[in-house]
């Protein structure tokens, strides 16, 4: 601190004998000019906004996530099968167990067709925690339809966090329809 | 001409000299004057702000507020901050305990907030040495009830702020890669969780990770050649880096639920929360790969989304126990969390001193500034919707 109390008076003396000599390139004293623009600055946002999918790195996705692409979604087909889960766990309970077998009967009596399971959250957790939860719930539906005979090369899991809620209440039975997988069978597209 | 360069060249000596100097002083004043029992229970420090237009002087108080500073009355000011801003800021620091001026300056060019911005950053550092955010950005998310969202950057208060996507569609995680315009986050732009690389100066990005399953939760490393995240590509959500394009990603964890990666600053370790036994820890592996620490965090239960301060001294996080909490720990585990105020996903300035969080209120989010040290909160400048997931650039 005593060394920091010598520093302004120095630079100050220094600043005006230089001002004084009459050096090119010096400022008045004291004066700071701020740019108008923000050309530059971090934090900038420039003018275009051009998206290049195409330039994956990495060789791109490992699992073949394109095939699920060109797919007709149908979410009333196993809309009936949501299974739910406790609080802040992606344990598969028992009671979902139906539910499940359903959605296996469902693929398996159909191999043309092809599952997204979406992991979703309630809203009592913080964000991408929740995101990585869903992820868990989806992920544990998915191992279980592969011990009921479902290939998981058919089954792609999408986690939405708690930003997918059916009930957009703030109370534990709005809470308990969001902890949930919801099933969406893929069809292939006719004529493809 | 030869008198001027020598006139020039005793200047910079002279400069360099006291810089140094000054930077040995605050490094032993650091860890004499901050130790965790100070966080939270520092007393702000007494200033006075006098003849300034209102629009200069409500940001004055608002930069000085969330960075440790309290307004009273001249006469029982430890420093008296005084000037006018009629068409452009002029402004004084006067140490009233030392009776001497220690700054004084006038600013022109850009808009008068601009100025003032730039006057309270000289206020700060001729006060406390260290240098002030009142001209840093801050990146975050603006989501709509449908949960459909963009990401946005700002001025650090809020102010100035501009859309950095249009996709319509859920978006998450902004992340700044240090020192640069250029952020990663998470968008579903492509239906899939999929992360992004955005340079803010030419508006062109890339997907840098596609893959099946979450990529999400970016986190550049502090020198930008690598970046951080949360991928299942392997069957469960697990920390991976890559570099900064995404390529050579690589598998550091096998714990289950990881999230919220995050670097220490010298880019050595990567902190984040997992799951362990059935519950919730924060931990840390070596960014090149090694064992998975468990970084305790006694009386803190359920903590998710570090944040490690530039500094390397501190990590921020929050608790849940019911609410949510804003707590901050030294990194080297020495003490146990302070527990600081309601709110989540923390965020630290470039200075370590101020975090920016998101706070719940009702059915959305809004974002606040805290001061570690005296807990002083102000909100933002909000958008509009729900205003989360901060990341302040550094």
């Amino acid at each position: 601190m005593k060394m920091m109390n010598l520093v302004y008076p120095m630079t100050l003396a220094l600043a005006v004998t230089l001002a004084a000599t009459g050096c090119r390139n010096h400022r008045p004293y004291g004066v700071t000019p701020i740019p108008n623009g923000r050309g530059g600055q971090v934090g900038d946002v420039g003018a275009g906004n051009t998206l290049s999918s195409s330039q994956m790195a990495g060789g791109g996705p490992q699992t073949d996530i394109n095939s699920f692409d060109n797919m007709t979604q149908d979410r009333a087909a196993l809309a009936n099968y949501t299974i739910h889960f406790a609080f802040d766990s992606s344990t598969i309970r028992h009671s979902e167990d139906a539910n499940l077998q359903s959605v296996a009967s469902a693929l398996n009596s159909d191999r043309s067709t092809k599952l997204i399971i979406e992991g979703n959250c309630d809203e009592r957790g913080t964000e991408e925690y929740n995101r990585s939860l869903g992820d868990r719930r989806a992920l544990a539906a998915r191992e279980a339809l592969a011990k009921l005979g479902v290939d998981p090369a058919r089954v792609r899991t999408m986690s939405y966090g708690k930003d997918k809620p059916v009930d957009p209440g703030h109370n534990e039975s709005a809470w308990s329809q969001n902890r949930r997988d919801d099933f969406v069978l893929l069809h292939p597209k006719t004529g493809a | 001409m030869k008198n001027c360069i020598t006139i020039c060249l005793s200047v910079l000596f002279a400069v360099l000299a006291a810089a140094l100097c000054r930077g040995q002083s605050e490094q032993g004043e650091i860890q004499i004057t901050r130790p965790v029992s100070e966080l939270g229970n520092t007393k702000p420090v007494p200033v006075s702000i006098e003849g300034f237009g209102p629009e200069v002087t409500d940001i004055l108080k608002f930069d000085l507020y969330v960075q440790g500073f309290t307004f009273v009355a001249p006469d029982a000011a430890q420093y008296q901050i005084s000037g006018s801003s009629a068409d452009s800021v002029v402004g004084r620091v006067v140490d009233r305990f030392a009776k001497r001026t220690i700054l004084s300056r006038s600013y022109n060019g850009a808009a008068l907030r601009r100025q003032a911005h730039a006057f309270s950053d000289d206020v700060v550092l001729a006060i406390t040495g260290k240098k002030g955010i009142a001209q840093t950005r801050i990146a975050f998310k603006v989501q709509a009830a449908s949960g459909n969202g963009e990401i946005h950057v700002a001025d650090f208060d809020g102010h100035n702020y501009q859309a950095v996507t249009h996709d319509g569609t859920i978006v998450s995680a902004p992340s700044w890669v240090p020192g640069r315009a250029a952020l990663y986050y998470n968008s579903y732009k492509l239906n899939n969780p999929d992360i992004f690389y955005h340079n803010l100066n030419t508006g062109e990005r890339h997907v840098i990770a596609h893959y099946s399953g979450s990529n999400i939760s970016p986190a550049a490393s502090p020198d930008g050649s690598r970046v951080a995240m949360i991928m299942s590509r392997s069957g469960s959500p697990n920390v991976w880096v890559a570099n900064a394009d995404g390529s050579n990603p690589r598998k550091l964890t096998s714990t289950s639920e990881d999230s919220s990666p995050c670097w220490s600053p010298d880019g050595q370790w990567i902190c984040f929360a997992t799951k362990m036994h059935e519950r919730r820890v924060l931990a840390k592996v070596p960014a090149d790969g090694g064992e998975v620490q468990v970084i305790r965090t006694p009386g803190t239960p359920n903590p998710t989304e570090p944040d490690w301060s530039p500094d390397g001294k501190w990590i921020a996080f929050t608790m849940q126990a019911g609410e949510f909490d804003i707590c901050v720990m030294p990194a080297d585990g020495s003490a146990s969390p302070v527990i600081l105020v309601r709110g989540e996903d923390p965020s630290w300035s470039a200075n370590s001193r101020t975090l920016i969080y998101a706070q719940r209120t009702g059915g959305h989010y809004v974002l606040s500034l805290l001061d570690v040290y005296t807990k002083q909160v102000k909100d933002i400048h909000q958008i509009s919707g729900s205003d989360s997931e901060p990341a302040w650039a550094k």
